[in-house]
């Protein structure tokens, strides 16, 4: 474990700056490696359109793993984001569809950001819930959001009646741009994502909450005795992952308009697997968000280059992805 | 009215078939109520979504047409839940019919022989087992046709010349079955060439991702299989992100009513289907109710033709309240 930060739970990080300076650089190396072989296997992996393509599709689960490396540093999990994203997704289809068919129709932006407001608060309501549930309620995280896992799925299946939950094709049309517009030729869900990014580093680095989610990871009992609120800190934390989930589920919505019983599914593994590969411990105490970012476009790399070639049975595609998991894990471990 | 079960049955288990019938004997004026446990997949996707409601109607149909029969349907996730309910099915229901789409063949094979050797007949739908003893009667999809249909109309429709790209399913001896067929057909067509086969889980999103990166690494793409109409779903919102116009078909799979009603439209690239409809499990609780009521047996295997689909008879495929 981390030595250090337990003894000095107000500010843990700054003496190990220099070793996690270092050890921060295992992932950015793996990326380069891999965006160097994805070049020599197929020259058209360097192109502009697909970078832009994987850094889209990796803005979901990395909006997601910013949130989720709170939770993590904090000593929490959340095994529920890809059934609260398919819920919020579905909850938020339904409702905006209805407003446009209802008695008093609305324009489409009305609708739209009626919609997103309407995820925002579904996602902090859902990270509010689990917050209370662990901190006030005493239950494991892992228990908390097992459960609420299947209950948010569950009660998507159910709103769609099994099948899939489409947007009104008008709304659609409306909506689309969100996903597929560039601003200065980066798409808006890359924006996003890199603001997303900024704002995670900035909070858990140079704010005293962030400095108190690092204490709490470290050691919870010392926290409690310096005074800081891990209760109250704890709720926050479920809640800003929820938020974040819920930024993701207002950019996914846009890219098919619909969303069906497998949406988001495994989406939490990918996320805590970018949270940890990223140079994040799962046993909480100091993490990067910088480094889930990395680790998040790494894993969507590896997807990307496997599409491109041909080189491999398709069947063996899943063994490699986890044989560059375990070697980027090796490449940034930490001292045990 | 029982007769024709002990034709099928063997002798040393007629102890066990006494008790599940009780009462049969006294059946001259009024007869047994007739028991249908149904074993299906939940609905985790489109298709499976259709079986569930598929299920209920012929549920709904055949309480009402006649009372005092039940049809109880339960839905699994996984394969163990789906072994112990087709074990309750039989201990707490009481079933004395059995109509089972297994969520994997080889795990179902020893529940669905146990429930026959205690006398419950067994019809087995989609996915056959692996002993076709433990089973009394088949029906299932054509998933040859599935892929053959596929192929043949794609050699058509680009003169017998170009550049596909194929979605596969799931790892699965269904998707293994349909892509073969695939290949095999379009073996008679030398200038079409199959560029890639990449898995899209028969998931939109995954379905999306995978055309987005065909379509960056092959620069004349005449037309997609997606073999699935909820990846032609992914595929089609690719193909328009990138704008490109070297498509000319993008071709599903399984009749779901999106695709049966873009091709009602005249979409400018869906212009065609093969029906794998989850129909099928309706017409098996049919025929397993109306062939015990009668005393039959059900033919051991039934073949429930793919057909194509196109604007013709697009109409007779469209199911505008099934979740499908």
């Amino acid at each position: 474990m981390q030595p250090t930060p337990t003894s000095k739970p107000g500010k843990p990080a700054f003496s190990l700056a220099g070793l996690e300076r270092l050890k921060g650089i295992g992932p950015i190396v793996a990326l380069v490696l891999l965006c160097i072989a994805g070049t020599l296997l197929n020259p058209d992996f360097a192109t502009l359109d697909n970078l832009m393509n994987v850094l889209t599709r990796t803005a979901f689960i990395g909006i997601i793993a910013v949130g989720m490396t709170f939770v993590i540093v904090s000593g929490g999990i959340d095994l529920s984001v890809g059934s609260m994203a398919a819920l919020i997704a579905g909850v938020m289809i339904v409702v905006m569809n209805a407003l446009v068919a209802g008695a008093h129709p609305m324009a489409a932006p009305a609708v739209i950001l009626a919609g997103v407001a309407l995820a925002l608060a579904l996602g902090a309501l859902f990270g509010t819930a689990h917050g209370l549930l662990i901190s006030r309620g005493r239950i494991e995280a892992f228990i908390v959001t097992l459960g609420t896992l299947g209950i948010f799925r569950a009660v998507l299946t159910w709103l769609a009646d099994g099948g899939a939950l489409s947007l009104d094709f008008n709304l659609s049309e409306a909506y689309g741009p969100v996903y597929y517009q560039s601003v200065l030729g980066v798409p808006i869900p890359v924006w996003v994502f890199a603001l997303v990014a900024i704002g995670g580093a900035v909070i858990l680095n140079r704010t005293a909450y962030g400095q108190h989610v690092q204490a709490i990871g470290s050691n919870e009992q010392v926290a409690r005795y310096a005074a800081i609120r891990v209760d109250r800190v704890k709720v926050l934390t479920y809640l800003l992952l929820g938020v974040c989930v819920a930024i993701a589920t207002v950019l996914y919505v846009p890219r098919l308009g619909s969303a069906t019983p497998t949406t988001g599914i495994l989406w939490e593994l990918e996320a805590i697997a970018a949270v940890v590969v990223g140079g994040t411990s799962l046993r909480g105490g100091a993490g990067r968000v910088m480094g889930t970012v990395i680790g998040a476009i790494l894993l969507s790399v590896i997807g990307n280059i496997l599409n491109l070639t041909s080189i491999i049975s398709v069947h063996l595609n899943p063994a490699v992805q986890g044989v560059v998991i375990i070697a980027v894990a090796y490449l940034q471990r930490g001292r045990r | 009215m029982r007769s024709s079960i002990s034709f099928t049955r063997r002798s040393a288990l007629l102890a066990a078939a006494c008790a599940l019938l009780s009462g049969s004997q006294a059946i001259a004026a009024a007869p047994a109520p007739l028991t249908i446990g149904v074993a299906i997949p939940t609905a985790t996707h489109g298709f499976t979504a259709g079986i569930v409601w598929w299920a209920n109607q012929a549920k709904r149909e055949l309480e009402a047409a006649n009372p005092g029969m039940k049809v109880i349907v339960k839905a699994a996730g996984s394969t163990p839940e789906q072994a112990n309910q087709v074990q309750d099915l039989l201990v707490v229901n009481k079933m004395n019919a059995l109509v089972l789409l297994p969520l994997e063949s080889s795990s179902l094979t020893q529940p669905a022989a146990q429930v026959k050797n205690k006398g419950v007949y067994v019809t087995v739908v989609d996915r056959g087992l692996t002993n076709p003893a433990a089973q009394n009667a088949y029906v299932a999809g054509d998933n040859g046709a599935f892929g053959r249909l596929a192929a043949g109309y794609l050699a058509k429709q680009l003169n017998g010349k170009g550049n596909v790209v194929v979605l596969r399913g799931m790892p699965s001896t269904i998707d293994n079955e349909r892509v073969n067929a695939f290949n095999d057909e379009l073996k008679k067509t030398p200038g079409i060439k199959v560029l890639d086969a990449k898995y899209g889980n028969w998931n939109r999103d995954d379905a999306f991702k995978v055309m987005q990166d065909y379509l960056t690494r092959f620069k004349q793409i005449d037309a997609v299989w997606a073999a699935d109409d909820d990846m032609a779903i992914g595929v089609l919102k690719a193909i328009e992100q990138a704008k490109r116009t070297d498509i000319k078909e993008v071709f599903g799979g399984g009749g779901a009513k999106l695709a049966v009603k873009r091709i009602m439209d005249a979409d400018k690239l869906v212009q065609a289907d093969v029906s794998y409809s989850p129909k099928f499990i309706y017409d098996a609780i049919k025929m397993t109710a109306n062939a015990r009521l009668k005393g039959q047996a059900l033919p051991a295997k039934t073949i429930v033709p793919s057909v194509l689909i196109t604007r013709d008879n697009a109409k007779q495929f469209y199911f505008p309240d099934s979740p499908y």
